[in-house]
């Protein structure tokens, strides 16, 4: 903990602007309820209202408020996005770690399995399984849970395989450690620090990837509050958008509030991950 | 036209790490003169690769010179502009580096890359430069000279490529050349060849030239002068023979008396000699390619034996057949009497307990996320069963046997400890599982000198107090000398010659026991033109 | 024979060996939908009479080893059977998209390569200069963004505000080449945009990983012109990984591309298939998924073989 603190202290200022942009966006996902001024899918207005209190951003085709939808999209998209990464990370990275440690029969028959996942490209890949399967947000979590669990795979088994040419799990080896010392007291440790920015990494490609699903109309389905949807029922407007008044205007940034709130989340931790990346590349400088 | 090649003075330069400047070298002078070599020696972080760099008015990256004058036949380098630098760099100082498998190109053949620095400074036309490489290719005695250029570096052995990058240093005919320890990456054998090619070749074109080196031997046979360096800081410097005879710093003297440890003889064991290991015709191999052939050895209890040899001789490979991590195709290994199974995994623990190994790189052996309490706290609790009040006891027993103090190394990691003591608590963690039996392997080799003596004689004490019985696996003939009862000596995954020290070391020796023994360098500056000269006649006798 | 020719080879079976798996897996996919296809696109209400006919017309009755065969056999020619959402051929459906999004791609392409490429040099070259920072700074963001909101922006910017280009790219088959350039001009820019990041950051990492090479250093010391070390000690060790971070992200484009095209309302393959998908017209998912696999393996395919044969330890074994 001291030391978390003590690296806190030295973060550059980018890595700041990250911890400070994942912190408004947290605190803003769990307080939803408290800090949205309407409800998430009621219609509590006129539709197409421009900027002005009391709807601050405006009313969309159904007369929803858009501020309070953009907050209770950050509960939804981000919530759905974080258990996905957790899921995929927990499935590729024991998966991963045991491969590597194993060997044997298991490392290579798991690793072509995974090349022959990571062959079809995951949007098309999403795409083939979604039509199947329809689109509930059950099989959403899943399946991009299971497409993107290769990615971590790759990576957690290639780090774990770098630990373990290290001499101290000779030593353990030749002690006759059990698999799980092995991996949880010996190579686990050591793997922290890229799997931490992976985690970040992860993070950022499901969030867009559920953020572009929900764009095509096959991701999180309305009346549900969802940034990617948002911005696919509110393209239209776009064309409206007149720079005569600052309030015709507004219009035009209809689409662009969600994905920029989309693309603000993904600087964040993009900014966090790079910070990572750099100390535990024991980069000074 | 003056005598005086290099003068630098008051040289400091800086790296920058953890945030700031740290002084690298602090305040050195440096004088050369024309044709004269000078031998740069000294310990790890002494800074001499980054003096000799400075030479050639360069420093590696996020180093910088903060002060002082390098003046090269009258032309300031320090402030220089990177023109006036590249003229001189190739052209009339010239560097050899360590690796020179490393410092060749891949993509292109070895005579191009000679051709290079001479065309590009417009010294000679394309043609002339490759004529000349073939005959400094004779010269360096390379094999096939004429064709040998026009290989792709990966296609020359280690040797070979190290010569051929002395030839490209010397080919604009510079004035000075640094030679950045061309030799430490070389097995013995090899080095030889290529000091004799270096020196040759110096002396016929009287270059100037820094050698870099840690090895005194070489040095003795390489230079005109010695410069000591010891963390930034000179120590002295004298004419390389007034030194080797008569060094006048204490810690020039202490380094000049490390090759003389010798332990104490055995005393000879009450109830007779019995056998602890016996090594019976072992073959292994790592996949298709035979490693071990036909190695059967019997060690005595109590006894230190050392195998010796170069690179792929399977002196390691034979440790990890003995420590069950490669097993063996034929052969069998009994201990105190009993048949040890080929996996390691698949031995009795209280018998896997009696064996242990403690590795070269103890950098690699140690787990950077655990507390050196913990490194040696987890034998005592997986062997024996160790808890608590009774554990940390015994691993405050432990530090106090390698002379490391409980109280100030328990709660540390790795990374807040130097070179030895990693290797201490390497040592305390195989002694924590109360061996009987210890494989050494290259424990000392990744050390500097003094800090290798320190555990060679750790090693040796232990071996009194605790009765235990080493197979010491090493390179360094030095090494064997000073700690070895017994003498294994492999090439290629066979057993050349072996018996007690006293044996091996005196003649008549096995042909490639022979070569391998006088091929050490010794601190006698005449050492390498005698071994040449017999060498030269033997060749043209037989 | 030559090892490099055996390496490739290898790495050509196993690359076809890939794309075999994966027609196996698209076709298998739509078997394992659950329940049967003929009640699940006919509904409920459906009569015993017009279900028969649903399975007569595509071919569900045969074994399912059969069937695959035949649509392999198929589509390796060009004909991917027939739609059912509106039961017509389906390679008359894709046949002119799958031309206009390769367009697309290919023009994203010739714009970002040449740009990515150089720029990811001068950023390696002029590592930690203010040009290297604002690059690293920007290619950061580009890759943060999603796809449309950068396609948005552009809209908001050249179409809506200074008015300069089209923010619907509705070519057909009449269009002439400079029109479509000019129509397709946003969706190009978008995804030129995307693909350039991660082209320059990734060109930028694999010059500096070589900068700090030893041989480098020694050519420096040789006394060498510094452009002279870049272009003859740098570049032909940097071809190997240049070219596969190309290849890559051409990759990467033609999947890219599916959701500009929905942004630009493109007539291309990206659009049919989302269609489809919404639709549940699974022959036709099943013949986009196989045209966009198909190109994406065999893209990745190049870039292995390439760098293998650009690297010279294997181009002249010992």
């Amino acid at each position: 903990m001291r030391n978390i603190i003590h690296h806190l202290r030295d973060a550059p200022i980018s890595a700041w602007i990250g911890i400070v942009i994942v912190v408004f966006y947290a605190v803003l996902a769990i307080g939803a309820p408290v800090f949205a001024p309407f409800p998430e899918s009621a219609s509590v207005g006129a539709q197409y209202q421009p900027w002005a209190a009391p709807h601050y951003l405006g009313t969309d085709a159904l007369g929803r408020d858009v501020m309070s939808r953009l907050i209770y999209g950050a509960r939804n998209t981000v919530g759905i996005a974080l258990v996905t990464t957790a899921l995929a990370f927990t499935l590729g990275a024991s998966f991963g770690l045991l491969a590597a440690t194993v060997g044997g029969w298991f490392d290579p028959i798991a690793s072509r399995v995974v090349d022959v996942l990571m062959a079809i490209p995951p949007l098309i890949f999403a795409l083939l399984i979604l039509t199947i399967t329809g689109t509930s947000i059950i099989a959403l979590i899943l399946v991009i849970a299971v497409l993107d669990s290769t990615r971590v795979f790759r990576l957690s088994r290639a780090v774990a395989q770098g630990i373990l040419t290290m001499d101290y799990i000779e030593v353990a080896r030749m002690r006759g450690e059990g698999l799980f010392w092995l991996v949880r007291k010996e190579v686990l440790p050591n793997a922290a620090a890229p799997l931490i920015a992976e985690f970040g990494l992860r993070f950022c490609f499901v969030f867009l990837f559920i953020s572009a699903l929900s764009f095509l109309g096959l991701g999180i389905q309305p009346p549900t509050a969802d940034w990617g949807g948002m911005v696919r029922e509110s393209a239209k407007l776009i064309g409206f958008a007149n720079f005569a008044t600052w309030q015709t205007a507004t219009f035009g940034l209809a689409p662009l509030l969600p994905a920029g709130a989309i693309a603000l989340l993904t600087i964040g931790v993009n900014l966090i991950v790079d910070w990572v990346l750099h100390m535990s590349s024991g980069l000074k400088d | 036209m003056t005598d005086l090649l290099l003068d630098m003075k008051n040289i400091k330069i800086e790296g920058w790490s953890d945030r700031q400047w740290k002084p690298i070298i602090k305040g050195v002078d440096l004088q050369l003169k024309r044709g004269e070599i000078l031998g740069l020696i000294g310990e790890s972080g002494a800074g001499k690769s980054t003096l000799g760099l400075a030479a050639m008015g360069y420093t590696k990256g996020g180093c910088r010179i903060r002060e002082g004058n390098i003046k090269f036949d009258g032309i300031e380098l320090a402030g220089a502009s990177s023109k006036a630098l590249r003229q001189l760099r190739g052209k009339r100082i010239a560097y050899v580096a360590q690796s020179a498998a490393a410092a060749f190109n891949p993509a292109f053949k070895l005579i191009n890359q000679y051709c290079e620095a001479p065309v590009q400074h417009g010294v000679m036309s394309k043609e002339q430069a490759e004529k000349d490489a073939k005959e400094l290719y004779r010269k360096i005695r390379l094999p096939d000279p004429d064709m040998i250029g026009f290989r792709y570096p990966h296609q020359v052995s280690g040797g070979q490529l190290q010569r051929a990058m002395t030839a490209m240093a010397m080919a604009c005919r510079p004035d000075l050349i640094i030679f950045d320890e061309p030799t430490t990456a070389l097995d013995v054998t090899t080095q030889i060849e290529v000091l004799g090619a270096i020196r040759d070749i110096v002396r016929e074109f009287n270059t100037a030239a820094i050698y870099i080196t840690h090895d005194l031997a070489v040095v003795a046979q390489m230079a005109d002068q010695i410069k000591v360096l010891l963390r930034g800081d000179e120590v002295e410097q004298a004419p390389a023979r007034e030194m080797l005879a008569n060094p006048k710093e204490d810690y020039t003297k202490s380094l000049w008396a490390v090759r003389d440890f010798r332990r104490a003889p055995p005393v000879p064991r009450e109830g007779g000699e019995t056998t602890l290991l016996e090594i019976n015709t072992i073959h292994a191999a790592y996949g298709t390619v035979k490693v071990l052939d036909n190695i059967s050895l019997n060690i005595r209890r109590g006894s230190t034996v050392a195998v010796v040899g170069e690179s792929g001789s399977g002196k390691s490979t034979l440790a990890r057949v003995i420590m069950g991590l490669l097993p063996q195709l034929e052969g069998v290994i009994t201990y105190d009497g009993e048949s040890l199974h080929k996996l390691g995994a698949k031995r009795p623990r209280g018998l896997q307990r009696h064996l242990q190994m403690i590795h070269q790189m103890a950098d690699t052996a140690l787990n950077p996320k655990q507390k050196i309490k913990d490194v040696i706290g987890r034998p005592l609790s997986f062997f024996l069963g160790l808890k608590g009040a009774a554990k940390e006891a015994r691993i405050r027993e432990l530090l106090t046997l390698i002379e490391l103090d409980p109280d100030e190394f328990m709660d540390r990691f790795p990374s807040e400890l130097s070179g030895g003591q990693k290797q201490r608590v390497c040592i305390a963690r195989a002694l924590a599982a109360e061996p009987d039996f210890i494989i050494c392997d290259e424990v000392t080799s990744a050390l500097d000198q003094l800090v290798a003596e320190g555990i060679l004689r750790l090693l040796d004490r232990l071996q009194r107090e605790l009765d235990l019985t080493y197979l010491f696996i090493t390179h360094d003939i030095a090494t064997v000398r000073s700690i070895a009862d017994e003498v294994v000596v492999m090439q290629n995954g066979v057993i050349v010659e072996q018996g007690s020290k006293e044996a091996i070391f005196s003649p008549p020796h096995e042909p490639y026991t022979e070569l391998l023994l006088s091929s050490v360098p010794e601190m006698d500056p005449d050492w390498l033109t005698n071994l040449l000269k017999e060498r030269d006649t033997q060749v043209t006798a037989g | 024979m030559n090892p490099i020719l055996l390496i490739v080879l290898k790495r050509l079976m196993i690359g076809l060996l890939t794309l075999w798996i994966v027609t196996v897996i698209i076709f298998a996919a739509v078997e394992l939908l659950p329940g049967d296809i003929a009640t699940e696109k006919l509904g409920q209400a459906a009569t015993p009479e017009s279900l028969a006919a649903f399975r007569e017309k595509f071919d569900l009755n045969r074994p399912m080893v059969e069937r695959y065969l035949s649509w392999l056999g198929g589509a390796v020619t060009g004909d991917f059977g027939i739609s059912m959402a509106n039961q017509r051929p389906i390679s008359e459906l894709i046949g002119v998209r799958t031309a206009n999004t390769f367009f697309l791609a290919g023009y994203a392409a010739a714009l970002a390569v040449p740009i990515a490429v150089v720029s990811g040099m001068l950023a390696a070259l002029y590592n930690r200069s203010v040009f290297d920072r604002v690059l690293s700074n920007s290619t950061l963001a580009a890759i943060s963004f999603p796809e449309f909101f950068i396609a948005y922006i552009l809209i908001l910017i050249f179409s809506v505000w200074l008015g300069w280009f089209p923010s619907l790219a509705n070519v057909d088959v009449d269009t002439g080449l400079g029109e479509r350039l000019y129509k397709t001009f946003l969706p190009a820019m978008t995804l030129n945009l995307i693909v350039l990041a991660y082209m320059m950051r990734m060109t930028r990492a694999a010059i500096l990983n070589l900068l700090a090479l030893p041989y480098i250093e020694m050519a420096h010391l040789k006394g060498i012109k510094r452009w002279r070390v870049i272009a003859v000690h740098a570049l032909p060790n940097a071809l190997a990984p240049i070219i596969s971070v190309i290849a890559l992200n051409l990759a990467y484009l033609i999947v890219g591309v599916v959701l500009v095209e929905v942004v630009f309302v493109y007539p291309g393959l990206g659009q049919v298939l989302v269609d489809a998908v919404s639709n549940r017209d699974v022959t036709v998912v099943q013949a986009a998924c196989l045209i966009f696999a198909a190109t994406y393996i065999l893209l990745n395919l190049l870039a292995d073989v390439l760098s293998i044969i650009a690297n010279p330890r294997l181009l002249h074994p010992r």
